[in-house]
Formats: structure tokens, sequence, C-alpha cells
């Protein structure tokens, strides 16, 4: 089953006559995936690699019908493109563009709210490396070849740091169910508790391994979700022990600015909700494997 | 981007909020000058560093005569002031703020926050000014006022009434005071603020609301459409290898270890920063090299690193997703040669093309030492490090 995207997702790129959206629209259609067509406005009714481009999502979606789009516009474009694949119906969008300003993210998300839910557009990103359904659908710019097909749902805030994990658990034989990397923004689309409710619902996904970094609560927020929800295993871990307070670790949400934002302090509340913790970022794929051998380490909440 | 106390108030002057009279100055005759521009009796000189806590520090003289002033002005230009908010090096006072001193009938606390639970702008205030907010919120959580705001229409004018009756202010100041509120509001969206604090916000004796400290932070992914915020950046205020490092696109944070990180990838370079500490030893800077790693911009970041004296050993962490590790292994090699590392470098290289990656650092015949893992590399830079410190 995986998560969000599978082998029948067909694709949109918007932004798609670019350099980099070429590159990894190669990348995709090489993995597998169903790229359909793009949008570049001012370029519709043309072909690029073999596709066809279209002035505006809705076109796209009338001629193509896209289930996502993948957002590679330039950051100060960004709000519109995604309210523009919103509005036209793309159920799910995922922005990999950095640098969109957090006031463009607040307009947005409250503009995803508009329409009512079971038409609602799910958005994954800004600032993110995409998603991936090894062995059936890649959505984003990660090496699919790092991730094997399996039963761990992945969800990360950085791109390189879910890298690292991946190949640690296919070095031991471990497999990744869908891959959803959310972003490092402060504001962002998707949630980790998003993805954690996705993954509690699959049944392909046996226990799920949750990468954060420093800053915001959404950390916190989904542990608290974990203890009282979720029936699967999950695996924690926190990266930025060594940060400073109040200086921007690369990423725009990276950053001590209140209580609880330290990786020490979430690492905690994650320990003190029933997370397993990886006892550090060498020990990704290890903590997966011991988690995997316990299981079920977890009881449904509210059972004896 | 942080900017200083003077020009935030210029700014929120500009959205309606009263500020005391008062102008820079970069030397004591101008700051003279300043006062009696300002006239009355009583000024404050306020050294202007990007840090709170200035007063604690001995920033703010209150004078009242022109003599004390210049002695003042003397006194702080050209000094190292140092807050808990500076870092122990502190930061050295280049511009002054003379304004006018006011009789101060009761302080109170505003801040506009970017709130990433609610992911909205949310208003906070407080009874009692003169505190740092994180300080009442630890110690009286309850009696902190809170306003979220709608982004479709922004803050409206009974949720600024809802806090100036909540604060106990006089009937005759509540609509000074929505009009103080819904300023800052409209200063916060329309320049892409990041938070609007002013502490303390005064009731003067005769009745006037006006902001005695102000602080203003911006969004820096929107600073490209806000030329007239951009211009108020102080490089004074900044470390000279931060900004170094931003121009070439790089980012990088300057830290107290001592071995030096280059990383491609900001989580990735905070896990690789943790591993280096859990092996024993301490990071001397973050930097994230970006996906696309050319050998000009690893090259550059050998450079920036190296400009750090305390740097006793290198750890070099890629993990090639589009990157072909090759391709960045002859980035690595060409970075060595050209900048010349004359501390133990240690490589690890993941991903893409490892193998003839690890090939062509083989060949090259630099004393490179190569490591299979993060586990590995983390430990042999710690190894290394401690070694070339002789213990």
């Amino acid at each position: 089953m995986a998560i969000m995207i599978n082998e029948l997702t067909r694709i949109i790129i918007q932004g798609f006559t670019g350099d980099k959206a070429t590159f990894h629209a190669q990348k995709m259609i090489e993995y597998g995936s169903k790229v359909v067509g793009g949008v570049t406005p001012g370029k519709g009714g043309q072909t690029h690699m073999g596709l066809p481009v279209f002035n505006t999502v809705k076109e796209a979606v009338d001629a193509v019908y896209p289930d996502a789009s993948l957002i590679f516009v330039p950051a100060p474009f960004c709000a519109d493109a995604i309210m523009e694949a919103a509005d036209a119906g793309i159920k799910l969008v995922c922005c990999i563009t950095d640098g969109i300003p957090a006031q463009d993210m607040m307009m947005v998300k409250r503009y995803l709210r508009r329409y009512p839910k079971e038409r609602r557009t799910t958005l994954v990103g800004p600032n993110c490396a995409g998603l991936i359904s090894p062995g059936k659908c890649m959505l984003g710019i990660m090496p699919g070849h790092i991730y094997m097909p399996g039963k761990v749902g992945l969800v990360t805030r950085s791109g390189t740091l879910g890298y690292e994990a991946a190949s640690q658990m296919k070095d031991l034989g471990i497999g990744v169910s869908s891959s959803i990397g959310i972003g490092g923004d402060p504001i962002n689309g998707s949630s980790f508790l998003d993805v954690l409710a996705l993954f509690e619902a699959d049944p392909e996904t046996e226990a799920v391994m949750m990468i954060g970094e420093i800053g915001g609560p959404q950390e916190a927020e989904a542990a608290r979700w974990v203890k009282e929800h979720m029936t699967k295993p999950v695996i924690g871990y926190v990266a930025g022990l060594t940060a400073p307070k109040g200086r921007r670790m690369g990423h725009a949400g990276a950053i001590i600015s209140a209580f609880g934002d330290t990786a020490a302090e979430k690492a905690e509340i994650m320990r003190s909700l029933g997370l397993t913790v990886a006892k550090s970022p060498a020990h990704l794929g290890e903590a997966v494997a011991e988690a995997l051998a316990k299981k079920p380490a977890r009881k449904k909440a509210g059972s004896r | 981007m942080d900017i200083h106390e003077y020009q935030a108030k210029e700014l929120l002057a500009n959205f309606g909020v009263a500020v005391p009279r008062g102008g820079v100055a970069y030397s004591a005759e101008q700051a003279v000058y300043r006062a009696a521009e300002i006239g009355g009796a009583r000024w404050a000189v306020k050294a202007q560093i990007h840090s709170g806590a200035r007063g604690k520090a001995g920033g703010i003289k209150l004078c009242t005569t022109e003599d004390e002033v210049r002695k003042a002005a003397t006194e702080l230009l050209g000094k190292r002031l140092v807050t808990h908010q500076t870092g122990p090096e502190g930061k050295v006072v280049h511009r002054l703020y003379v304004e006018a001193a006011v009789p101060i009938e009761r302080e109170l606390y505003l801040g506009f926050v970017l709130d990433r639970k609610t992911e909205r702008i949310m208003l906070v205030a407080h009874p009692h000014g003169g505190m740092e907010i994180e300080e009442i919120a630890h110690t009286e959580p309850e009696t902190i006022l809170r306003q979220v705001m709608e982004p479709a229409v922004g803050m409206q004018a009974f949720q600024a009434r809802e806090i100036a009756f909540g604060l106990g202010l006089p009937a005759g100041t509540i609509n000074r005071m929505v009009t103080t509120l819904m300023g800052c509001h409209r200063a916060f969206r329309d320049l892409d603020a990041t938070m609007v604090e002013i502490n303390p916000l005064v009731l003067t004796r005769d009745g006037q609301l006006l902001a005695l400290d102000a602080k203003m932070s911006f969004d820096d992914n929107a600073l490209v459409r806000r030329p007239n915020v951009s211009e108020l950046r102080d490089h004074a205020e900044e470390d000279p290898r931060e900004a170094q490092a931003a121009e070439h696109g790089l980012n990088y944070v300057a830290l107290d270890g001592e071995i030096g990180c280059i990383i491609n990838g900001a989580g990735l370079a905070m896990a690789t920063m943790d591993m280096i500490k859990h092996a024993g030893g301490s990071p001397a800077n973050f930097l994230d090299v970006g996906g696309g790693a050319s050998p000009e911009r690893v090259a550059m970041a050998f450079k920036l690193v190296l400009q750090d004296r305390k740097v006793g050993a290198m750890l070099v962490n890629i993990f090639a997703g589009i990157n072909r590790c090759d391709w960045v292994a002859k980035g690595v090699v060409q970075a060595v040669k050209e900048v010349g590392v004359d501390v133990p470098l240690v490589l690890r290289l993941a991903g893409t093309n490892v193998e003839e990656g690890r090939q062509i650092i083989a060949e090259s015949g630099l004393p490179i030492i190569t490591a299979d893992s993060l586990a590995d590399a983390a430990e042999k830079v710690v190894a290394a490090w401690k070694k070339g410190k002789g213990n």
C-alpha cells in the first residue's frame, strides 16, 4: 500500500521546463514514476521531454488527470503555485523549493483550509527532499537506489539525514514502506503528526522512524499523539545536540528559541512518552532493527 | 536579520507607534548635539548593539547635563559589551542612540511573534514590563495575555481592546493603546518581521504611551522583497566569516569547538556534529555546502573553516544523492591542493559511485583519512585531533 504515493500516482511538475525540474523529472521517470506532464505559464502547447506542457494547472488537470504535483518554481512564486494546485483540485502537492517567506506559508495554510475536507490538498514541504514509496513511485529529489522496499515508514525534516537513515537500514536488510520529507521550514504543509497518522493506518507499515531536529513544537506534539493513538512502534531521533541557542542551523526552522526546542529536551519528551530514541545518528538503523525484534512493544491505546 | 533599537523605533513610528524623541550618534560631539536638539533636562544615552539586557551590561546611561552626555558617549563608544545574548566575546559599540528620558508611571510588555504552534502571528502582552518574557512565562505563565491573528483579515480592533483592558490601562489611554497594537501588527505583517518586541512600553505620568525599547527581527527569506528593511543590515554586528559564507551561498555558523566540519544538508550536518560530540570532540562550526557540492563551493568551504585558528582537525561528510561521489572526491582533492590543509582531514563519502570516489582519494596521494560510516568518521577525526594536540 504505502502512503501518499504508489505505482498508480500520476504526477505533473510545476516549473517543468527549468533545469532542475528537468533533471529530477528524468530521474523520477527512470525510477518508474508516472510523470504525465507539467506546467510552465507561457509555454503551454509545447512538448518537453516528450510530455505536454500547460499554461495553468487547471488545463493540466483537464487533460492528463494528475493526482500529485511537484513544485520547483522559485521561492517568491511558490505560494502562488501551491494555491493554484490546490484550487485545481490536486490531492497531493510537494514543494521542493527552499527560501519561501514564512508569512507566505501562513497564507498558504490558511488558503488550503478553504476547501472542504474531502477535496482538500495535502501539502508536503516546502524545503524538503520529497516522498518515495520504494519500488513504486518517487516524487522528489532523493537518490532512489538507497531505499529498499520494506515495512518501515520514515518521516524526516532533513533530506540528507533521511538518506543516512535509509542507507543504514538497507545495510541491515531493513526496507522502507514510504519515506516522507516534511522539510526544514518553521511553517510546513504536513507535520510529523499528519504523517504518523497515515503510517498508523497503512497495513504495510509495521514501524515508523521519525527524525526531527531543533526548533518548534512538532516533534513533541507527534510524540504525545504516538502515546495516545499509535499501535506501531515508533523510533525517534532529534538532531542538533551541539546547536547553540538563537542561531539558525541551516534550515529556517532549525533554531532554538523557546523552552522545549533543544534536541535534548525533545529526545527526553519522546522517551517519556514511550518512543525508542536512537542513541546517536550512527545508530538509526540499529535502533529500528532492535524495535522490530522486540515488536509488538506498544499495545493499542486503552487496551490491556 | 536583526536591526538596532533606533532603526526599529523609526520603522514602528511610521506605523503609528509613539516613541520618545531621539537621534543616532556616531561620536561624543554628535551625541551632545543630539541632546541639545532633543531639548529637556534628562537624556538616556544608549549603546546600539544587537542584544537585549544592555542596561544590565552598563550600555545605557542616564544623563542630566550635556557634559554627562559627552562623558557617557565617550565611555560607551568602542566599549565591548557582554550580555547573556552576545556570548562571552561581547559586542563592540559603534553607534549610540540619545533619547529624551521620560517620567515613567507604569511599564508593560508587548511582543508579536510568529507562533509555530498555531502557525499564525501571535501577540503576547504582560502588565509588567522590563523583565524578559521567558522569565515571566516560567514564573507566572497564567498572567500572560495572548491574541492570535487570523491571516486572512489580520488583527482586529476588538483584539487590541481586549489586550488594552486586560492590561488594566486607564480609560483615557485605551484608544492610544489600540493604535499602538494595530500599528505593531501592521509593521510585522507588511515588513515580513518574525518578531516585534516592545519591552518596556511605558505609560508616562502625563498619560502618554511610549515605546521605550524596541526590537525587531526579520524573515531572511523575505528580505528580497523588503529592500527598505534589508538596507538596515549592520555588517559590524555579524560574524565576518558568516557574512562571507552567505555571499557564496553557504550556510556557516561559528561555534566554540576544535573540529572543522563540511557537510551536505543541514540535518546531516547537525547529526554529524552530534556524532563528534558522542566521540568526545567538539565541532568548530556548522557548515552546509548544499546539494550541488561543486569543486568551487567545496574549496570555498575549506577556506572558511580553516580561517578559524581553533580548528585542529577537519571532517568532511558528504552523502552524495544527486551528486556522484567520484565528482565530490575530485572537488575535495582540488580544494585540498588549492587551499592547503595543514590539519588532519577525515573524509566520509556515501551514496552514488562511492567506490570510484574512494579510488580517486587513494590515487591522489594526499594524506586524507577515509571513513566508511558516520561513527567511523567521527571517531577517526576526534582521534586525529587528540593526536595533533599531543595527548
